[in-house]
């Protein structure tokens, strides 16, 4: 770890005038992951703005809509009463992340900021586009059995870890950033970006940018149906191999809307769309998940390590589907 | 806990570990915990290549950082006198020389140490070592067994010799026969405890070393050597260390830099290792590619079995554990061929760990059996027993005590073992495939030599020294107990003490000998005890002159004369009516030469119901049982901990563990605890240990035999078969994940 200055602005405004003023200064909140980073050498901002003081816990309801404060923490929103009842899909999905000590640590905002984790680009010594542009993709043909089926380049194969935005993808949620010329609303499913040929932006927020809330509308239907489903190497404290977080409007047997969103697929939080159009007013049977599974996996493209995604990413769909519906 | 099945003129005693509450409390100090004034840092820097020669390296900027002491490369480092012998001043491989750290500019594996940085705190030192710039000459890297295996000859002598005992490939011929290739990646021990060593130098020829050792004596011998001091002059601490599993039972190269380190500046010295150096420079075990083979008659009498084992070592050392020998010594089977092949790669040298040799080994040894069983169609422990081996197979002496069918019979009755349908993927919990399985594993009772010092006060206390290491099972517990058990007195009355090389010799903490070893020190110790007590006792009017030892009673913690209680005597009294402070002993316990006579094992049948999610490949285990014979169990409460600890290294094994390395460039790719998978809580079901508990009558006075392995050896094979059962898919490679679920084919 290099040395550092560290700063505690008071207000949300000096924190992004911080971030604005000097390029190499990096916001932090619960450094859950920033600080591994900075350990292995992988970042190295020069000055560390602690905003973990700022006024942005709040969890409230209004107008159908929950505002959750980007400080709030992993766990605390897990928890939250409000969160329970109307988003028990986004509450399920927290608690499938990483492990209590670190749910306790973790805020809303680091979550959604949080980077991959693909071994080389954890590893200086290795090539990574993500990390030094231009080097090359060691996960390519190398050890790739964590990595993206969908939405990949050959720049780079990298998943988002996040359990959380999987879930906010599903309920469409929405990203509130503060920057030097006020506020910006960005729908969850254009915050994160594709690697494209510019891995190393992981997201859209544009420099001097610092996110304050998300939004999540509440849909009572889906609040009812709704389950977030996790495979993973061991019962917990381990990252998705596959996650669906799935949501079901349902009427008798027949589904009015579906929402399906996968995570530990993609660079992204990966939303089934076209799945979920063909579920639309479609009887809940195991035929009709499968197919909309194998829609939903039409585009995927595997790299050797991760081929057995291409089998347990519809598998997973289905086995969400069913035991949402108790089919 | 089930004690019914415990011999019930045992002791039954329920001792808490007497170090339990220093150990919760934070109480307990590591090595890396002991702070000295003027105390200084010191961090390694490691290659970032695999194999090549350092060419240049630049130190300018590291020794110019803030808090900056030294920096210690291959250019400038103080010559280490034990280098120039023929001897390794890390001993304790089985061939070759350790890695000498700093003493040459060729890389031998990724990650090799190439400049210590001393800094006067840890953070300085940490990123002063993150300073330091080498430039080399690369050679391609060569890391890969499978490549190897193609391209390379394996090493000749001796230990790779086959071994064809009765007539070779007569499992050929057999009417039923299987024959299969197991895997088995790399596993890390891993302990909490980073390696650390602490060293502070008085004078040029004399030193105290804190270090993470599994044998304060062997690190003792290991620093006299590589320093050229006296043994008095060499003083090894380790009274508490955080989990060794083998990874702390040889002084390695970190040790020797610190010393070396500590010595240059003349200050004291810390050095920690980090989670990624703990992959590199403290051993594994090393990745295995085993064929196993095995025929038997319809009757399921075995024929003829194969085994042949390709596994990886160092470029710089022949590391060797009995990879193929349980499938020489478990089962009747007058036909069986071992080959043991070792391939020299670009990493580091491997070493000992939990269960060494027989935990890989049993993996295709115990799966075969399984496989075999389903050919013929009969029970599998059915077919274990029908080839019991009443002498040892190897040279037919008899065995100092097997209770391994106690053990089947245990184990199978606690998990309901008739509940199982013989036919696999016929059982279901819901959408869950359920499957049983089972795994047999054994490793050799030993029993080497130890010093122990008793002194008995007047007080009545007793006070037992040795000089060995506990690192985790319980060693001073189970002292305590037996001599408790002995003398009759209370186990909070009697202290041991260890992890001082200055104490009496004691034995290092391997091959589950630790028990056998010093437990007979103690158990002997005791009896001189009552000899002298019996002595000293003359002088007192309530025996009125000469009592013999054998009509004293010593249960209650007292003498008393047998027949008649009212003549008694407490020690305390007896010491102070001999005018004495304390009665003293020191006992040198050597093997039993009776022992020459006989084989040894102690032996696990370990029991596993899994569920297997037949969409996603999910594993879970739901129930664990494991049954052993070790001897007459000492300590019911550290030996049911000790069993489970190990189950729960074996379940790791079975289902997540697995270094890897990426052989493109021969570095680690997930050397680290978030990527490198261990049981989580959610993962272990209860697991219950049971215990034959029948004393072995020749191995040792107490009865006891080893514990440690077979807790974990067999393990991994319990769970594929389970898994075989539970979905008809025959998973030959460890981990066991979801993945291979998926990709596997069913009957």
């Amino acid at each position: 770890m290099i040395p550092f200055d560290y700063a505690r602005p008071a207000t949300v405004g000096a924190a992004v005038a911080s971030i604005n003023k000097d390029a190499t200064a990096q916001l932090i909140a619960g450094g859950t992951n920033l600080v591994d980073l900075m350990k292995r050498g992988v970042m190295s901002p020069q000055k560390l703005i602690d905003v973990t003081r700022l006024p942005l816990k709040e969890i409230k309801e209004a107008n159908g809509i929950i505002r959750i404060g980007a400080l709030a923490l992993n766990s605390e929103v897990a928890e939250n009463e409000t969160i329970r009842k109307a988003l028990p899909l986004l509450s399920q999905a927290l608690n499938a992340g990483a492990s209590a000590q670190i749910r306790n640590m973790a805020t809303v905002g680091g979550n959604a900021m949080q980077r991959t984790r693909c071994p080389y680009f954890y590893d200086t010594v290795m090539p990574c586009n993500k990390r030094q542009p231009g080097t090359g993709c060691s996960a390519l043909k190398g050890y790739n059995r964590m990595h993206a089926i969908f939405g990949a380049s050959d720049k780079c194969i990298a998943v988002n870890p996040s359990d959380m935005c999987i879930a906010l993808a599903a309920l469409e949620a929405t990203v509130i950033v503060a920057g030097a010329k006020g506020e910006r609303r960005i729908p969850i499913l254009d915050f994160h970006r594709l690697p494209g040929d510019n891995p190393a932006k992981d997201n859209n927020l544009q420099k001097g940018e610092m996110i304050t809330a998300i939004e999540v509308p509440v849909n009572k239907a889906f609040a009812k149906n709704s389950l977030y489903q996790k495979i993973r190497d061991r019962a917990s404290y381990a990252f998705a191999l596959v996650s669906v977080a799935a949501a079901l409007d349902i009427k008798g047997k027949t589904i009015q809307q579906a929402r399906l969103a996968m995570g530990g697929v993609a660079h992204k939080p990966w939303r089934l769309t076209t799945a979920e159009t063909f579920l639309k007013g479609k009887e809940a049977t195991v035929a009709n998940f499968q197919q909309a599974a194998a829609l939903a996996l039409k585009d995927a493209k595997s790299y050797g390590h991760n081929d057995f995604k291409l089998t347990l990413a519809p598998n997973t769909i289905v086995h969400t589907l069913k035991t949402l519906t108790g089919i | 806990m089930d004690k019914l099945f415990f011999d019930t003129n045992a002791p039954m005693a329920d001792l808490d570990r007497v170090d339990g509450r220093a150990k919760v409390t934070g109480a307990a100090k590591y090595a890396a915990e002991y702070d000295l004034p003027g105390m200084t840092y010191g961090v390694l820097a490691g290659s970032n290549i695999t194999k090549g020669t350092i060419t240049a390296i630049d130190t300018k900027g590291a020794e110019k950082a803030p808090g900056v002491i030294a920096v210690i490369t291959h250019l400038n480092a103080p010559k280490i006198p034990g280098y120039d012998e023929g001897t390794n001043p890390a001993k304790g491989q089985t061939g070759g020389k350790g890695l000498r750290i700093f003493n040459d500019n060729i890389i031998r594996f990724n990650g090799q140490p190439i400049a210590l940085v001393i800094a006067d705190t840890f953070e300085r030192a940490t990123y002063a070592a993150s300073l330091i710039k080498a430039q080399y000459n690369k050679e391609a890297p060569h890391t890969d067994l499978v490549d190897a295996m193609k391209t390379d000859k394996p090493l000749e002598g001796q230990r790779y010799n086959e071994v064809v005992r009765g007539e070779k490939d007569a499992w050929k011929g057999a009417p039923v026969k299987i024959e299969s290739t197991y895997i088995m990646p790399i596993h890390v021990h891993n302990p909490m405890e980073l390696h650390a060593t602490t060293v502070r130098w008085d004078g040029d020829d004399k030193v105290t070393v804190w270090e993470k050792t599994q044998g304060v004596k062997s690190t003792q011998q290991s620093v006299m050597q590589a320093f050229k001091l006296e043994e008095k002059n060499v003083q090894v601490n380790a009274q508490y260390v955080g989990g060794g599993f083998g990874a702390a039972l040889r002084t390695w190269p970190h040790a020797i830099a610190a010393l070396m380190g500590a010595k240059k500046t003349g200050k004291p010295l810390k050095l920690v290792l980090t989670r990624p150096q703990m992959f590199t420079l403290v051993g594994y075990r090393p990745e295995a590619i085993q064929k196993i083979a095995i025929g038997a008659n319809t009757d399921g009498r075995l024929m003829g079995m194969m085994h042949e084992a390709a596994a990886i070592t160092s470029t710089y050392e022949a590391f060797n554990e009995g990879l193929v020998k349980m499938t020489l010594q478990l089962y009747a089977c007058a036909n069986v061929t071992t080959k043991y092949n070792i391939y020299q790669l670009d990493v580091s040298t491997p070493t000992w760990m939990r269960g060494p040799g027989e935990a890989t080994g049993s993996f295709p040894l115990e799966c075969g059996l399984d496989e075999l069983s389903y050919a013929l169609k009969m029970d599998p422990i059915e077919l274990r027993l029908r080839n019991y081996a009443e002498t040892d197979p190897e040279n037919g002496k008899p065995y100092s005590s097997k209770f391994l069918k106690e053990a089947y019979e245990l184990g199978k009755d606690k998990i309901d073992w008739k509940r199982r349908n013989p036919e696999p993927k016929s059982m279901k919990d819901g959408e869950w495939q359920v499957g049983y399985g089972m795994s047999t594993g054994l490793f050799g009772a030993f029993r080497g030599q130890a010093n122990l010092a008793a002194k008995l006060y007047a007080d009545g206390t007793l006070l037992l020294q040795s000089a060995v290491s506990d690192s985790g099972p319980g060693t001073a517990t189970a002292m305590v107990q037996i001599a408790s058990d002995a003398m009759g007195i209370p186990a909070n009355k009697i202290r041991f003490e260890l992890g001082d090389s200055s104490l009496p010799p004691g034995p290092t903490q391997g091959g589950s000998s630790t028990t056998s070893t010093l437990g007979a020190a103690v158990s002997n110790a005791c009896v001189t005890l009552k000899k002298k007590l019996a002595e000293a006792a003359k002088k007192s009017p309530v025996f009125g002159g000469d009592v013999a030892v054998e009509s004293l009673d010593f249960s209650k913690g007292e003498l008393s004369l047998k027949g008649d209680d009212s003549k008694r005597l407490s020690y305390g009294d007896v010491i102070k009516g001999a005018a004495l402070s304390s009665i003293d002993v020191i006992e040198n316990a050597v093997p039993n030469p009776a022992m020459q006579k006989y084989s040894a094992y102690s032996y696990s049948v370990h029991f596993v119901r899994v569920k297997v999610h037949p969409l996603t490949g999910v594993v879970r285990i739901d129930k664990i049982v494991t049954a052993a014979d070790a001897g007459k169990i000492v300590s019911y409460k550290t030996a049911e901990s000790q069993m489970i600890g190990g189950v729960v290294g074996g379940l790791g094994g079975a289902l997540m563990e697995e270094g890897v390395i990426d052989h493109r460039y021969g570095r680690w790719v997930n050397n680290n605890l978030a990527d490198y998978h261990v049981p989580v809580h959610a993962d272990v079901p209860h697991i219950e240990a049971y215990f034959v508990n029948k004393p072995d009558p020749v191995l040792n006075p107490v009865g006891s035999k080893g514990m440690g392995e077979i807790a974990l050896i067999g393990f991994a094979a319990a769970v594929a078969n389970a898994i075989y059962h539970a979905t008809g898919k025959r998973i030959r490679q460890l981990p066991i994940t979801p993945d291979k679920i998926l990709e596997a084919n069913s009957i």
